[in-house]
């Protein structure tokens, strides 16, 4: 097939249409104001709807309805944005809906600024809304790799009734690559694979079928036993979605994890190290929720390895889930900027070479 | 034999949580009428119907109708129904029924970018000048001197401002087709009230517009009143602060 040039942001929301979405609903924000954008064009196009909703609050809230419907829906925003939705994320967790959300992360707190971050890791991955859930979270290196899993995130969020999230850094959404854009999936709602959804009920039909889009048990025991179906989900996922890339890991001194973007700068720093005779490996998780904690601790628990480096573009974030996963077995260090100040190859060279010396 | 009357077929069986007295009961009980009446009359295809109930005390209105249903997060319902809309279009009927702290302030945003829109749904208001479900709090709609758990002494005008009158004002808003103030404190205004929702939901069917019908209802419970002094006390100081009838009818127009 042939590569194409695109924009992340439009690649992204692409691949979502191709993957079956037909249900936008978001609200502008820098740095992704291009997907709904893109979106508004697209969807009229392909029988979708396109609507820009009154806040992000609004959005997700239409998200919750639209795939109560059995829709495949999708929304957009970037990290402030994110925080708005949390309470609609937590409902859809709490009904089980399938959905996707994409969060083209800038940097923080507040309002923070627009450059690129990878500042909502925890928000991500350690809640962001009340209760006890999870999202299965992605978190895409490259353009294509964004592609590709959303290709096939509907299909995930619907097996297992989880909603999915993207993290992206501003910098995947804004540069262009080429890119191999998949076929149109052939999706239609189907009332007999989503007897739970609102496709269409009348007294008489059985009771089980009639939708009931819902996040509130009253009793302690309906609640405690709604939650237990959500947790043996959960450990589902955890057994079965984990994914990252190992990369130069043979016999490597030092193992560097990042996700995102930071992740092919650490690529480029563990190319030039490797010239200079320091063989460094890294551990990329592209599911940061399940987090690939085996895959972390195999890696650094090779007799070779010395120490680790955690690098993010935040204050240190994943480094918590590197620290459980190395659970004290070696010396974990970080490095890393808040939003906006992508940490560079020579930057992380230094940094390696530095813990080498012993400093 | 004929029947001449039917037990609605759009409420299950459970019994309702409503306190004696409660207005939710008979509010409830004329949205499901309604729409059992426009199934036999061929406006709504039976199977065609969804339901967005609110956090209140009629968080619980998915056990009562029968019918595909959501419970959405508080003041958000009209954004829920707006998701499910989109999706279902003309085929299905979509409505809201939310109270007056879940729409008059927590979900202002939404009522009112939902009558903007002129989004094809209805919602049924129900305005009883209170928080019933957390226990008697002030609500936007409570009336000045009016005494709830958060206005000890009364409401204040100038501290917290006058009641907000949600009818007029989504009138006011050029996407919203028809909004009636309605009232079910005697059985004229009962059968009026019927007449309103199923005015509005015969207009969404036809893909008119944004429609809301506001039903002032009483809370004996949080007003600290009989079930029979609360409708008293909702026709002396509800009725004459927020009046009954027709805010906007386009068609009529
Ligand atoms: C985000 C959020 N804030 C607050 C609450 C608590 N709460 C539940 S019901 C309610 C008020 C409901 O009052 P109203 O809409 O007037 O309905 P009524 O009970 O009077 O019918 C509040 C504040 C909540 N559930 N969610
Ligand atoms: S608290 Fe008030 S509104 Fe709620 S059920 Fe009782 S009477 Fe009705
Ligand atoms: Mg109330």
């Amino acid at each position: 097939m042939a590569k194409t040039l695109m924009k992340g942001s439009e690649a992204i929301a692409e691949a979502a249409i191709r993957a079956g979405a037909r249900y936008f609903f978001g609200y502008p924000i820098t740095p992704q104001t291009e997907i709904p954008e893109y979106m508004s064009a697209r969807m009229p196009e392909v029988g979708g709807c396109f609507l820009q909703a009154e806040s992000e609050v609004a959005a997700i809230n239409m998200i919750y309805g639209a795939a109560g419907t059995g829709a495949r829906a999708i929304t957009s925003s970037s990290s402030p944005g994110i925080s708005l939705k949390q309470e609609g994320i937590s409902y859809c967790a709490g009904a089980r809906l399938p959905a996707v959300i994409l969060n083209v992360m800038r940097g923080g707190p507040g309002l923070g600024n627009i450059q690129a971050s990878q500042g909502d890791y925890f928000q991500a991955v350690k809640g962001g809304g009340n209760g006890d859930y999870h999202l299965l979270t992605y978190a895409p290196s490259s353009v294509q790799e964004a592609i590709d899993i959303m290709m096939y995130a509907y299909d995930k969020a619907e097996q297992y009734r989880i909603p999915v999230l993207f993290i992206a850094d501003g910098i995947i959404a804004q540069m262009m690559e080429p890119v191999e854009m998949p076929d149109f999936v052939d999706f239609k709602i189907d009332p007999e694979k989503k007897p739970w959804a609102c496709t269409g009920w009348k007294p008489g039909d059985d009771p089980e079928k009639r939708g009931v889009i819902n996040s509130i048990y009253i009793s302690t025991e309906e609640l405690a036993a709604h939650n237990d179906v959500l947790q043996a989900m959960y450990k589902e996922v955890v057994a079965n979605e984990q994914q990252w890339e190992y990369y130069n890991c043979e016999n490597a001194e030092f193992i560097i994890t990042a996700f995102g973007t930071v992740a092919r700068i650490a690529k480029s720093a563990i190319n030039e190290l490797k010239e200079q005779g320091i063989n460094v490996g890294l551990v990329r998780p592209i599911t940061v929720w399940p987090f690939p904690y085996d895959a972390v601790s195999k890696a650094v628990n090779a007799e070779s390895v010395k120490a680790v480096l955690d690098v993010e573009l935040n204050e240190g974030q994943m480094l918590q889930d590197v620290k459980l996963a190395v659970n004290g077995t070696k010396p974990v260090d970080f490095y890393g900027h808040c939003g906006s100040q992508m940490p560079t190859t020579d930057e992380i060279v230094t940094k390696i070479i530095s813990m080498k010396e012993g400093k | 034999m004929s029947v001449v009357f039917e037990k609605t077929k759009l409420l299950t069986d459970k019994t309702f949580h409503y306190c004696p007295g409660c207005n939710h009961g008979i509010i409830h009980r004329l949205v499901a009428e309604s729409i059992d009446e426009l199934i036999k009359e061929g406006v709504i295809e039976e199977g065609k119907v969804i339901g967005v109930a609110p956090v209140g005390c009629s968080v619980f209105a998915y056990d009562y109708f029968n019918c595909d249903m959501y419970e959405a997060a508080h003041g958000r319902a009209p954004a829920v129904a707006t998701g499910a809309k989109r999706v279902v279009g003309n085929d299905a009927l979509v409505f809201t029924y939310q109270g007056d702290g879940d729409l008059a302030s927590i979900g202002t945003a939404e009522i009112v970018h939902a009558a903007h829109r002129g989004e094809k749904i209805c919602t049924i208001f129900v305005n009883n000048a209170i928080y019933g479900m957390t226990g008697g709090q002030m609500a936007p709609t409570t009336l000045v001197g009016q005494k709830t758990t958060t206005s000890p002494y009364g409401r204040d005008e100038a501290w917290c401002g006058a009641p907000i009158r949600v009818s007029e004002m989504l009138a006011t808003i050029p996407g919203s087709y028809y909004i009636e103030r309605c009232a079910v404190n005697n059985n004229a205004n009962i059968n009026k009230t019927k007449r309103a929702i199923k005015k509005a939901f015969t207009y969404q069917m036809q893909g008119k517009g944004f429609c809301l019908i506001e039903v002032l209802s009483t809370c004996p419970t949080n007003w600290g009143l009989s079930p029979v002094e609360a409708m008293k006390w909702l026709e002396e100081n509800m009725i004459p602060y927020y009046p009954l009838g027709v805010k906007k009818d386009k068609e009529a127009e």
